[in-house]
């Protein structure tokens, strides 16, 4: 990897050069919650200092620029009783300003399924490589638990990832685009101080996490616990609505259905995003359930996050935001259920 | 004017227009373009199921497409939706796909009202198959329940039209009772073929059944069959997977040696929309077709 550093001032030229002719996207004020504390959403910006790049984290992951949650997978033409497909991908290019560690460890997640896995989806490739992404090193919001999940440094996956010290950023440079890009405002190489003062921003933000959650032994417990009445505790508060699917930086599971136009002349193949929380998740032809209860559909969630995708993948699915903990209106949130998972594991 | 950010147009990659090549899986191409394909021929079976014949239209994407015993198709009704829907045909059969459809949604309702001539779009093959290869040399049971027919045909087909690669063959279908019996037709030419032999059972008799009554596993009652030296496949309903398994088990076949066909509802056929997820396992690339081990080691895929 190529460091650099950059001045503030240097990085806003950087920005405002990249505006001129692109769309970008960056974590934006979009209110504030009960309790006065701001929301953020990764909004589209028209100048810079719409991005606030202080911000803890987001409601919603900035996964939505990869996956939409609704996206057209092709339009069919119909015309004498004939009809034409027409397929179109999504190549305008775009920036992405100030993604976390995690959102950004979530987008590799993303490219295992969706670009590297049997079948790449060219939907996604194409948003994928038609994104700049410039990440930002944060300090842990109290319930982010991504250290625990080895999600909370990132080394690939971004374009430029940069970490502040003050007066300055240090950049971590990880594509060519990225480095031309640094080349048309003045980068600076990288003196011994800068190191220096990294390694110890680095140091203190992996030292400020207070929400841990073992995660080690999961594939094996949500095996041996499979059974456990912890599933029904936990299933029966959850109220199927999906929201945590919603938010999650890494849940990609779909529905795909088809609507025609009033006048009849045009049909869409629509894809939209789903939960496996949702009632007919696993329903087939002729109304069999394979997952019809609340508790099962569930374990599901956290089988296939520590179990499923670790089999496949050789690590978790999940990076650790807690998103799904904060918008679940059940107050359903992984730190407590992984806890009495483990509890259960030690047995009474 | 875009200096620092390239467009970059997927479409213009090398081999993004080519045919698409199912069986190769990891290159990035237009895998959501559907092959046109025409109803030729419809087969009433029974009150709710229908033996559909579809021509691929193209003749180079006909060359293409080919498919092994147990795979499936995606197949679109533009404007209504598409639907997983198991391979009934021979797979010598080439460029010419046959689906049996039970009416049970939108889209297959819309196929039964289609007639000749409507025009569809299928994807695919996907999936994995039955390894007809490997099972040369062995009895081979083909045992189905209800709709299990339909997958169950094609390798039917395979074994029959390659008979001297197998040994003896046992073909066991039983459903609810006469009236849902599919491709009654073709019983009493597969019972004529040297060395195949069929026996059919429903749970309910009606006053112009002959034949045996009771469940599945009743046909294999008082079988003599050497394990290690048979092989089976088993479609059907999931309930009959665990009855028709554990007794072929008793019997002696190892659970290697046993191959079912899953049902799930797929969205895309492509390991991508996780519909058909089992623990780390999809349905459509690795599966549909299991042997009986890898089943007993998935949580809640029967």
């Amino acid at each position: 990897m190529l460091f650099k550093t950059l001045t503030k001032k240097d990085f806003r030229s950087l920005v405002e050069i990249i505006l001129q002719s692109n769309e970008v996207i960056g974590p934006k004020k979009s209110g504030t919650n009960k309790d006065g504390n701001p929301i953020h959403k990764f909004l589209p910006v028209a100048k810079f200092e719409e991005i606030d790049l202080g911000y803890q984290t987001t409601e919603f992951s900035p996964k939505t620029y990869f996956l939409p949650y609704k996206e057209n997978l092709s339009t069919y033409r119909f015309e004498n009783g004939e009809w034409e497909q027409d397929i179109r991908y999504r190549i305008q290019p775009r920036a992405i300003i100030g993604m976390h560690a995690c959102d950004i460890n979530a987008l590799l997640k993303l490219d295992k399924v969706m670009a590297r896995d049997k079948f790449p989806s060219p939907y996604y490739v194409s948003r994928r490589r038609n994104t700049f992404i410039v990440g930002i090193d944060h300090e842990p919001a109290e319930k982010c638990f991504c250290q625990s999940v080895g999600a909370d440094t990132v080394t690939h996956g971004f374009d430029l990832f940069l970490t502040d010290l003050g007066d300055r950023y240090f950049v971590a440079i990880n594509s060519d685009r990225g480095f031309n890009a640094l080349a048309k405002v003045d980068a600076k190489l990288v003196t011994e101080k800068d190191s220096h003062d990294y390694l110890a921003v680095r140091a203190k933000i992996q030292n400020s996490f207070k929400t841990k959650v073992r995660i080690d032994n999961l594939p094996n417990l949500l095996d041996i616990e499979f059974e456990s009445d912890m599933w029904k505790k936990w299933g029966n508060k959850c109220l199927s609505c999906g929201s945590c699917a919603m938010v999650c930086p890494t849940c990609y599971c779909y529905g795909v259905a088809e609507h025609v136009s009033m006048d009849f002349t045009k049909g869409q193949k629509v894809k939209q995003l789903h939960s496996c929380n949702l009632v007919d998740f696993a329903e087939v032809a002729g109304g069999h359930n394979f997952r019809p209860t609340r508790s099962s559909r569930l374990k599901y969630r956290y089988y296939h996050q520590h179990r499923g995708f670790v089999e496949a993948y050789d690590e978790p699915k999940c990076v650790g935001c807690n998103r799904c903990g904060t918008v679940c209106l059940a107050g359903i949130n992984p730190p407590e259920v992984i806890a009495d998972l483990q509890a259960e594991g030690h047995g009474p | 004017m875009n200096i620092l950010l390239h467009r970059y147009d997927i479409t213009q990659e090398d081999d993004f227009h080519a045919l698409p090549d199912f069986n190769r899986k990891a290159t990035l191409q237009h895998v959501d373009k559907v092959y046109k394909a025409e109803i030729t021929n419809i087969i009433r079976l029974t009150e709710m199921e229908k033996l559909f014949h579809f021509r691929i239209l193209d003749p180079k994407e006909r060359d293409t497409f080919s498919f092994l015993p147990g795979q499936f198709v995606m197949l679109e009704v533009p404007g209504y939706g598409e639907v997983p829907i198991s391979i009934s045909g021979s797979p010598t059969n080439k460029g010419y796909v046959e689906l049996c459809i039970r009416k049970a949604g939108v889209v297959t309702s819309m196929l039964h009202r289609a007639g000749r001539g409507a025009r569809v779009g299928i994807r695919g093959p996907f999936g994995t198959h039955f390894p007809m290869g490997k099972m040369k040399g062995s009895d081979i049971l083909l045992i189905a329940g209800g709709l299990g027919l339909a997958p169950l045909r094609a390798p039917i087909f395979h074994v029959t039209e390659n008979r001297s690669d197998y040994r003896n063959v046992h073909i066991m279908y039983g459903t609810k009772d006469p009236s849902q019996l599919l491709f009654d037709y073709q019983y009493k030419q597969w019972e004529r073929i040297d060395g195949v032999n069929l026996s059919v059972i429903v749970e309910r008799a009606d006053d112009t059944w002959k034949g045996p009554v009771g469940l599945i596993t009743k046909l294999m009652d008082g079988m003599k069959i050497v394990g290690d030296e048979t092989y089976a496949i088993v479609c059907g309903p999931p309930v009959m997977f665990k009855f028709v398994c554990n007794q072929l088990g008793k019997m002696g076949v190892p659970m290697h040696r046993m191959f079912v066909s899953l049902e799930r509802r797929m969205h895309c056929g492509m390991g991508k929309c996780c519909r058909c997820n089992i623990g780390s396992t999809y349905t459509c690339v690795d599966g549909p077709v299991f042997d009986y081990w890898s089943v007993m080691n998935l949580k809640e895929a029967i």
